[in-house]
């Protein structure tokens, strides 16, 4: 069922850019969205390291929030 | 009769206490794709592959992170804080790579010029002390200055990183005197990190006395990475043993190989 505050929508700020989620998207439907293995990246909200990965599908955002979401690339 | 090869005896290789099996250290990046990166490494005999703490690309179309292509659990991932400018972006980069949860290790870099990429041994100091104390393995790079590198011991550095030459360079090392200074000096291990762009360079690095080695670009970018990493192990092996044989003095004048007794009349 789709509520009214669902269709307003957020703005998060994920890795620099604005996206707009429904009102209510927890942290875990963000990367279920964004194709993303929770355990393969690692989450900063706003500025805050989230360790508990078992957390996020409880963690309900915020408009205005701030996400980094990281993993490891080839480096030297 | 059969030649057998004396066992070759060396001390153990550890840092904090653990155990490493390889004196060659390798980095991940620059390679032409991610196949000939797991080759390279495999034929480089490394335990400890570094990697680097970067956003996920939203839009991407293929898969970039690195786990997906190389095994956690049969290498020692030690994540760097490459790309860093200040004590603090690399304090958080370091808190973000171990909560990835592979362990607290972390190589730390804190660049303090774009053009040369030489470290800030300043802030790289302060960083290693926010981080030892949080319970961090620092592995701190840094410039082959002694006091720089006895002031990163003295905060907590698990391992001091002296560069041969600028990251990405292939010079090699350009002042062996300074890196045989800051073996001699520290307690801690000494590892060359940066500038190795050959063979050569790595036994010549090697033959210092130093503990390790770690490279990225000196594979990454030969024309044959694999092949190159086959050499620089090979050379990585052949450096520490010459260090151990212990060299021949240099001498200024010839002296023969063969008697001078025994030659004919005229």
């Amino acid at each position: 069922m789709v509520t009214e505050a669902a269709t307003e929508g957020m703005t998060l700020t994920v890795n620099g850019s604005d996206r707009t989620v429904p009102t209510g998207t927890t942290l875990a439907a963000l990367l279920t969205q964004l194709s993303l293995d929770p355990r393969m990246i690692v989450v900063e909200l706003n500025r805050t390291i989230v360790r508990e990965r078992d957390r996020f599908a409880e963690m309900v955002l915020s408009s205005g929030d701030s996400l980094e979401l990281v993993h490891f690339v080839g480096g030297g | 009769m059969t030649l057998a090869i004396e066992p070759v005896t060396d001390t153990p290789f550890v840092i904090a206490g653990r155990e490493f099996t390889s004196r060659l250290l390798v980095g991940t990046g620059k390679y032409a794709s991610n196949a000939q990166m797991i080759r390279a490494i495999e034929a480089s005999g490394a335990e400890v592959v570094t990697v680097a703490v970067r956003r996920v690309d939203l839009n991407r179309d293929t898969e970039e992170g690195i786990l997906h292509h190389l095994d956690p659990s049969r290498y020692f991932l030690l994540a760097n804080t490459a790309g860093c400018f200040t004590a603090d972006d690399a304090i958080r980069y370091a808190r973000l790579a171990r909560a990835a949860g592979f362990n607290e290790w972390v190589k730390l870099e804190v660049i303090g010029d774009q053009q040369t990429l030489l470290p800030d041994a300043a802030a790289t100091i302060e960083a290693t002390r926010v981080l030892a104390a949080e319970g961090f393995k620092v592995m701190a790079y840094t410039n082959d200055d002694l006091i720089s590198a006895l002031r990163l011991e003295d905060a907590g550095a698990v391992a001091v990183m002296p560069l041969a030459s600028p990251i990405g360079s292939g010079l090699g090392m350009l002042n062996p005197h300074a890196i045989r200074t800051i073996k001699a000096r520290l307690q801690c291990p000494v590892i060359v990190d940066a500038g190795v762009g050959t063979a050569s360079d790595a036994c010549v690095v090697m033959e210092q006395g130093v503990d390790a080695i770690l490279m990225n670009t000196g594979i990454a970018a030969a024309a044959d990475p694999v092949r190159m990493a086959i050499a620089m192990r090979a050379a990585t092996d052949a450096g520490r043993l010459a260090y151990l044989a212990g060299r021949m003095p240099r001498r200024e004048v010839a002296v023969p190989s063969s008697p001078l007794t025994g030659m004919l009349g005229a």
